[in-house]
């Protein structure tokens, strides 16, 4: 049975292209690029020109990338490298409710080491109040970490205007971009962040791969040490071969993400109309008007998620309930209670389906029709 | 080109190319995700973790993936350091470790740890005795490497393991980097709680690593998010990369049996350079038959790199991470040597493989070099 693809925000297959660029690097350069020797400079300008061309992609400077083994250990270091590196002006970051698990898990590991941490909330379309981020601004706020896209539900954060407002205060600026690269234009001057995080594996590169775009100005703690690979930000042999995947990924994505905008705000939209034609009662969670193209999370009221994924599975659909990294244990999702309250029944009835390039509209129509019994049965079951 | 710097890093194996070209593009799915597309991926990662523990003989939970060798040494050090730092803060190595086991020492001694830099002798070997002396009672880690990346020399793990057994509050940590695929270790020896194992350096690929990490130990770890690699190594796992260095991991103990002709041609370079006045081989006799370290009089080691590489040889200068800077090896110091040697080494770095026939276009490489440059020098 064939599958239908529809966790594109948990991760992406290879684009083509990438899979071709990596056998090519693969079988011709393998150098260490410290090495002084041919086979060393050889590596040396592939990784150059990689980040050059990934830089150029955010309107950064060559010198500003951080390549990371992916948008974890990015987050990571960007929250425990800034944190550590301004303690003396002070201990207060903030953050959202709704963040991915890996700027969460650093920011309370901070917090059991005494920094002070306000974890902003969002309203039911999952949007932060910047008046609320105003309010909570300190003098000894250090850090504000605040996530382009959310991952479970699609919704956009108004990065630049959080940029702008802190353009004055002493408090570095972070946003975790995973969900947003493959969607939004990032211009990091503009939105006027002085911290970004990308992985590859979610715009069709390989995994194993990411970057933290620093700006300059900016000193960190430094978490990884060894080598001097990184300028001494992250040591550790360069992983060429998945870098110049990653390259290829977002050459790609430059000339084609707006027609993949395109592409998925059709899928989506097909998805709507013909669940709407199997006349099925369903709400999406989040912000219509505020989300990006490719994810959806919907409420299916009366059924029972971890059931709907099962049946879902079995009928050659993969979707997530939200997070992968969580998806394991179906724990209630982080975000849907930090929009709706603990007690609401969407926390236990939502699905996300994410699209990608490969993805037809008539996969959506095969989609809502198989969807359409599967939530009748479980309807019948509560 | 003949490739002789195989302590940098190594070709790939094309089984290992064959292997991450299948399983990234036929396995791409998030192993954490539930449906059965992550399923099969998780599989494969559930896979390549057992058949690293088999071939080892470790259990398959003591196989953590990571990003590389420095990430590995990073969690091991870093990891225990955290975790056990009530026990007390004191952790013994040596002056000849890698970087990223030196630097990560050194960021400790910053955070109010204590760290012993024990010594090593002329030829590049700590003193089972100084290790046994050095143990305090407030001892939490000894951090010690297998094969020196720069010099070769072989620091007796086994014999160590036997000591550190008997301190039950001790955990015992071998950087194994260069020494997999070619000087066996015992996983299994119950002295021994973490090993580090980088994948290109074994004919795997870069970015592909793991920490054998012992099922009795916590580790704090270096980064927080996901609960994937059972909470101690978070964020989307690497699949291809996983099964490829369990195939590297393979293949490089198949090879293994070769090991014991680089002797053979070890000696057959020693003899040629034993002819120069103006050349100190700064290897032990008794080290890796793998990795050979000389330095010429008078010769920077970039000039020579460069020659060699005029005549088709590739040789590199003590070690990649920091060949950009022309200090001294700070291995070469700990192991006595002037100043003028320890900044003029070259290292020789051969795969489990190598031929007489690449030996032999070194030697005659090297002897051109040598009688152009006494020309040179009338
Ligand atoms: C918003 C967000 N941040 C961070 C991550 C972590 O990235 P990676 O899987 O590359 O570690 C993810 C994906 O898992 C994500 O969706
Ligand atoms: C002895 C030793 N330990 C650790 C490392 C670091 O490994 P990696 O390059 O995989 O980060 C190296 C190689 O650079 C090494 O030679």
């Amino acid at each position: 049975m064939s599958h239908i693809y529809l966790d594109h925000a948990a991760t992406t297959p290879l684009h083509e292209s990438v899979q071709e660029q990596m056998t090519s690097v693969m079988q011709n350069h393998f150098g260490n690029p410290s090495s002084i020797h041919f086979f060393g400079r050889d590596s040396r300008k592939l990784l150059d020109q990689a980040r050059t061309t990934i830089a150029k992609s955010i309107n950064a400077p060559f010198t500003s990338l951080i390549f990371t083994s992916g948008g974890t250990e990015a987050n990571n270091l960007a929250i425990f490298g800034s944190a550590y590196a301004n303690e003396q002006y002070g201990r207060h970051i903030i953050t959202t409710q709704i963040e991915h698990h890996a700027v969460l898990h650093p920011c309370e590991r901070l917090e059991s080491e005494g920094f002070d941490v306000t974890y902003l909330p969002v309203d039911e379309t999952g949007q932060v109040d910047l008046n609320q981020l105003k309010e909570a601004l300190r003098d000894d706020t250090i850090l504000v970490t605040i996530m382009s896209v959310n991952n479970e539900v699609g919704v956009i954060q108004p990065i630049q205007e959080i940029g702008e407002l802190l353009e004055e205060h002493q408090a570095v600026f972070h946003t975790d971009a995973v969900q947003a690269y493959g969607v939004q234009q990032i211009d990091v001057q503009e939105m006027k962040v002085d911290l970004l995080t990308a992985s590859s594996h979610k715009i069709y590169g390989p995994k194993g791969v990411g970057f933290l775009y620093k700006h300059e100005k900016h000193h960190l703690k430094q978490q990884v040490f060894g080598g001097e690979q990184e300028r001494k930000w992250r040591s550790g042999t360069e992983n060429t071969l998945a870098i110049a995947g990653f390259e290829q990924a977002v050459k790609v994505l430059m000339e084609e993400r707006e027609s993949r905008n395109t592409h998925y705000q059709a899928l989506f939209n097909e998805l709507i109309a013909q669940l709407e034609k199997q006349e099925m009662e369903f709400s999406i969670n989040g912000d219509l008007n505020n989300r990006v193209s490719n994810i959806v999370n919907i409420s299916f009221p009366k059924t029972e998620v971890e059931m709907f994924l099962t049946n879902l599975d079995l009928a050659g659909i993969a979707v997530s309930s939200g997070s992968a990294c969580t998806a394991g244990s179906i724990d209630p999702s982080h975000v849907l209670k930090a929009m709706y309250g603990e007690e609401d029944e969407r926390l236990y009835n939502s699905i996300r389906f994410s699209f990608g390039i490969h993805n037809t509209l008539d996969e959506m129509k095969q989609v809502a029709e198989k969807i359409q019994p599967i939530v009748e049965r479980l309807k019948s079951l509560s | 080109m003949i490739y002789l710097d195989n302590s940098a890093t190594t070709k790939p194996h094309e089984d290992v190319l064959k292997t991450f070209h299948t399983v990234s593009s036929k396995y791409f799915a998030n192993p954490s995700s539930i449906h059965r597309m992550g399923g099969q991926v998780e599989d494969l990662l559930t896979k390549s973790r057992q058949q690293i523990a088999d071939l080892l003989g470790v259990g398959s939970q003591e196989v953590v993936f990571t990003s590389g060798g420095t990430e590995s040494n990073n969690l091991a050090i870093k990891g225990v350091a955290e975790q056990y730092k009530n026990r007390g803060k004191h952790i013994i190595t040596t002056q000849i470790e890698h970087p990223s086991v030196l630097e990560t020492c050194r960021h400790l001694e910053q955070m109010g740890y204590e760290i012993t830099y024990l010594p090593v002798n002329d030829k590049g070997e700590v003193s089972v005795n100084d290790v046994k002396e050095a143990i305090r009672p407030d001892t939490i880690l000894i951090t010690i490497m297998h094969v020196n990346n720069e010099i070769g020399s072989v620091q007796p793990i086994e014999k160590l393991a036997e000591i550190v057994e008997q301190y039950p509050t001790v955990l015992f940590h071998v950087d194994h980097v260069q020494g997999f695929g070619k000087i066996t270790i015992p996983y299994g020896h119950k002295g021994i709680d973490l090993i580090t194992i980088s994948g290109h350096k074994i004919h795997g690929l870069k970015g592909s690593a793991c920490l054998i990490k012992k099922q009795h130990i916590s580790l704090s770890p270096l980064q927080h998010g996901g609960a994937q690699e059972d909470r101690v190594r978070p964020g989307t796992e690497n699949v291809a990369n996983a099964v490829s260095l369990a195939k590297a991991i393979r293949l490089a103990l198949e090879e293994q049996k070769n090991y014991h002709q680089l002797q053979e041609l070890n000696q057959t370079i020693r003899e040629e350079l034993k002819n120069y006045l103006q050349v100190t081989i700064n290897s032990p006799k008794h080290g890796a038959h793998h990795i050979l370290n000389f330095s010429v009089q008078n010769f920077k080691p970039e000039v020579l790199i460069h020659a060699f590489s005029d005549e088709g040889v590739v040789v590199s200068t003590k070690s990649a991470c920091s060949s950009r800077q022309n200090e001294a090896s700070h291995v070469l110091k700990a192991c006595g040597k002037t100043d003028e040697d320890a900044s003029a080494a070259v290292r020789v770095s051969m795969n489990a493989n190598q031929s007489q026939d690449d030996i032999n276009a070194f030697i005659s490489a090297f002897k051109k070099i040598m009688s152009k440059y006494e020309k040179v020098m009338g």
